[in-house]
């Protein structure tokens, strides 16, 4: 796989995908090890930008680079000239100017990594823009569902909750599609897209949603959108979409639960499914490290499984 | 000034006169004085002998000089984006010989004191005639109505919030009534800010496949529709500024088989692009009402072929590039569109979409009609404001060599055909390629 950047999952192929994840098993090895570190990205620079608060992604990120011996700058917009004015552009191009390798960036606005990508002469790592991507997310489910299932072919992937506001779930749609699973969409008509997307399907029920699906991946409510009348209260929205013990019934017996974090319990998420045998939430923890250093990795040049 | 102008062996077109063919024009101290139609191929010999400047428009069109009802010059407040008179020379660049300005200056035109203002600073600078648009509300709050009975004596042709709607129904209904003692037209700026929301593109499926969130077409079609109800009740007069939907087109064409007193406008890049061109996230692309669906650029070429939409505007909101070097989202809304706007339009004839008689009314004839101005026309005894171009011509559009200071044109690059040769105001060649 030679590529510089990865922006959008629309720019993996099958195999680009494969490829990722096979050496993110690898890298799940050394991180079983005594000592986790491998000196693959030696003497590399990345900067994570971070416009965004991020504890997840950010540190998962951190300790990606961290175990490829990489350095690492974190860029704290919170205390950086962002906070005097500075723009976007000016902001870059004095990152640009320290000479880094990578920048690893997480924004409000759509569209910010390819912007970064044309003004700035880095590799660029989506880590989430806007309501739009977050590649990342979707290859560590992709990691995770095949660790479970084997195969994507034919499988049923159900994508619950917030969908129109969620970069999990575009990623995740697009890379699932690639990979040859069928995806659904599960939510209240104001939260999923006035059209459905070439090859989902959309369901108002999620009883009916559910039903016979392999995978189940949660999406996080937030509480901003109940001011902004997506859904009248918490309660009204778990009583109609909350995932509960008798709505996962609905789902095959051997069906994954998953969440990109961090879960409202009680909202989207019934406390006895989120800790109960089918969940999978800690594994995609453990993955999203395995998958960055393997993203990293391979956009940096790297051709062989480490 | 040469007293004497002859425009000779050029195609007339002038749809106020219904008049399309070779000939010759003449013009004496800024007026038109006669429109002579050659029969058959003969060619006039150069009639030099009476002392008129002679012009040889042999494979041109000779049509009055355009009229933009939109344009934003940004002068009082914004000059680092645009001037008076660098609008104006962007203006007669692209064949307009009168733009009119939007209020939305800072401060905004909203008393006789800022038109006054605009008026003197075009008579001093302007390069073309520019007449301005007054605020309909104080501040363009859409509180409390502006003074729009003295922004009119001062000079104002007709008034709008543009850039914001007036949202209050009852501010609306008050600007209708107030304004038919006047005669004058209220131009609405027509969207709802909540549908709206803090959406960025058209809703759809490329704002889906993007990942911004849209402005789903009701935003505009739901102000249309209350606009074209209060004209209805008042008697007031309406005309729709910018229209984007093919639901938009729909509304208005109900309503003038309504007999509302009601007209419209669009703009080139509405029927050019479509919402694919968000595609990257170039800040050129973002524009206020956004680019629409290909379905809803289809009902622009098929509203000003019908006569529904009666006017194209270029909506010319020129910006500093620090305004669009950004986040998309955070970029300021508007294109560029005095310089590209001829050519652009020339593809609706080229493409068969409106005969060049049709395009020169909506260029020039029905904007000076909608807003009671003399101009749109080559008839004997009015000013001799002229556009004279090139339907063929090609060129490649650099958006650093624009007139205007604005640069932010999604358009660049881009391969042109048809451009302006020579336009004239008051019989004065302000611009010559």
């Amino acid at each position: 796989m030679t590529r510089k950047h990865l922006i959008t999952m629309r720019d993996l192929g099958k195999a680009d995908i494969h490829q990722i994840l096979d050496t993110a098993a690898s890298f799940k090895d050394v991180l079983k090890r005594d000592i986790k570190k491998v000196p693959a990205l030696r003497g590399k620079t990345v900067v994570n930008l971070f416009y965004e608060p991020s504890t997840r992604t950010r540190t998962s990120f951190e300790i990606a680079e961290k175990r490829l011996s990489t350095d690492v700058v974190n860029f704290a917009v919170a205390s950086s000239s962002v906070t005097k004015g500075e723009s976007l552009f000016d902001t870059i191009k004095n990152i640009e100017a320290y000479g880094v390798d990578f920048v690893v960036v997480r924004h409000s606005s759509t569209g910010v990594p390819n912007f970064i990508a044309e003004h700035m002469d880095v590799s660029v790592i989506n880590a989430g823009d806007g309501i739009n991507e977050h590649p990342t997310q979707a290859l560590l489910d992709a990691l995770t569902i095949r660790e479970h299932k084997g195969s994507f072919e034919g499988l049923e992937v159900a994508i619950v909750g917030d969908i129109i506001h969620s970069r999990v779930a575009r990623s995740n749609m697009i890379g699932l599609q690639t990979l040859g699973a069928k995806v659904r969409y599960i939510g209240p008509p104001t939260l999923l897209p006035p059209q459905a997307p070439p090859g989902v399907k959309m369901y108002y029920s999620i009883e009916e949603g559910l039903k016979g699906v392999d995978v189940i991946i949660m999406l996080r409510i937030q509480m901003e959108r109940m001011n902004k009348s997506f859904f009248p209260t918490t309660a009204d929205y778990f009583c109609h979409w909350g995932l509960t013990k008798d709505r996962l019934a609905m789902a095959k017996k051997d069906a994954i639960v998953m969440h990109p974090g961090p879960m409202n319990r009680g909202i989207e998420i019934a406390s006895d499914v989120a800790d109960g045998p089918q969940n999978v939430i800690l594994q995609q923890v453990t993955n999203g490290l395995a998958v960055r250093m393997s993203v990293l990795y391979h956009l940096s040049g790297g051709e062989h499984h480490a | 000034m040469p007293e004497k102008i002859l425009i000779q062996n050029g195609h007339i077109v002038d749809p106020s006169q219904l008049i399309d063919g070779i000939g010759d024009i003449s013009i004496e101290n800024g007026k038109i004085v006669s429109l002579e139609l050659k029969s058959g191929k003969a060619k006039s010999k150069a009639r030099a002998s009476d002392g008129a400047k002679v012009i040889d428009a042999t494979g041109l069109y000779v049509t009055p000089g355009f009229v933009d009802m939109h344009v934003h010059l940004r002068e009082p407040g914004f000059e680092h984006k645009e001037t008076i008179a660098t609008g104006t020379k962007a203006a007669v660049k692209g064949g307009f010989t009168t733009v009119c300005c939007m209020p939305n200056t800072s401060p905004v035109n909203d008393n006789s004191e800022i038109t006054a203002f605009i008026l003197d600073k075009a008579a001093e600078a302007g390069a073309c005639r520019v007449f301005p648009i007054g605020a309909i509300t104080k501040g363009q709050q859409g509180e409390e109505l502006a003074e729009i009975g003295n922004m009119h004596d001062t000079g104002c042709v007709g008034f709008s919030d543009d850039g914001r709607p007036v949202m209050n129904s009852l501010i609306m209904r008050r600007a209708f009534e107030y304004g038919k003692a006047f005669g004058t037209t209220m131009i609405s700026h027509a969207e709802d800010i909540h549908l709206a929301g803090d959406g960025v593109m058209h809703e759809g499926e490329a704002s889906i496949r993007f990942g911004l969130r849209g402005i789903p077409s009701a935003a505009e079609e739901v102000m249309i529709a209350r606009d074209i109800i209060l004209a209805q009740m008042t008697g007031g007069k309406l005309h729709i500024a910018h229209v984007s939907t093919k639901g938009s087109v729909a509304l208005i064409r109900k309503a003038k088989k309504d007999w509302v007193n009601i007209t419209a406008e669009t703009c080139p890049h509405y029927f050019t692009l479509t919402d694919m061109a968000v595609e990257g996230y170039n800040t050129a692309m973002r524009v206020n009402p956004p680019l629409r669906s290909a379905e809803d650029m289809a009902a622009m070429k098929a509203g000003l072929a019908d006569g529904t939409i009666d006017a194209i505007a270029t909506d010319h909101a020129p910006h500093h590039r620090d305004d669009k070097l950004m986040e998309f989202d955070k970029a300021l809304c508007g294109i560029s569109g005095l310089e590209t706007a001829l050519a652009l339009s020339l593809q609706l004839v080229r493409d068969g979409v409106l005969t060049m008689s049709q395009l020169v009314n909506a260029l020039a004839t029905k904007p000076a009609r909608i807003l009671g101005l003399p101009y749109g026309t080559l008839a004997a005894g009015a000013a001799a404001d002229i556009a004279i171009f090139d339907p063929n011509r090609t060129w490649t559009v650099d958006a650093q060599t624009f007139v205007s200071k604005g640069k932010n044109t999604p358009f660049d690059g881009w391969k042109m055909q048809g451009q302006t040769v020579m336009t004239l105001v008051e019989g004065n060649i302000v611009y010559s390629l």
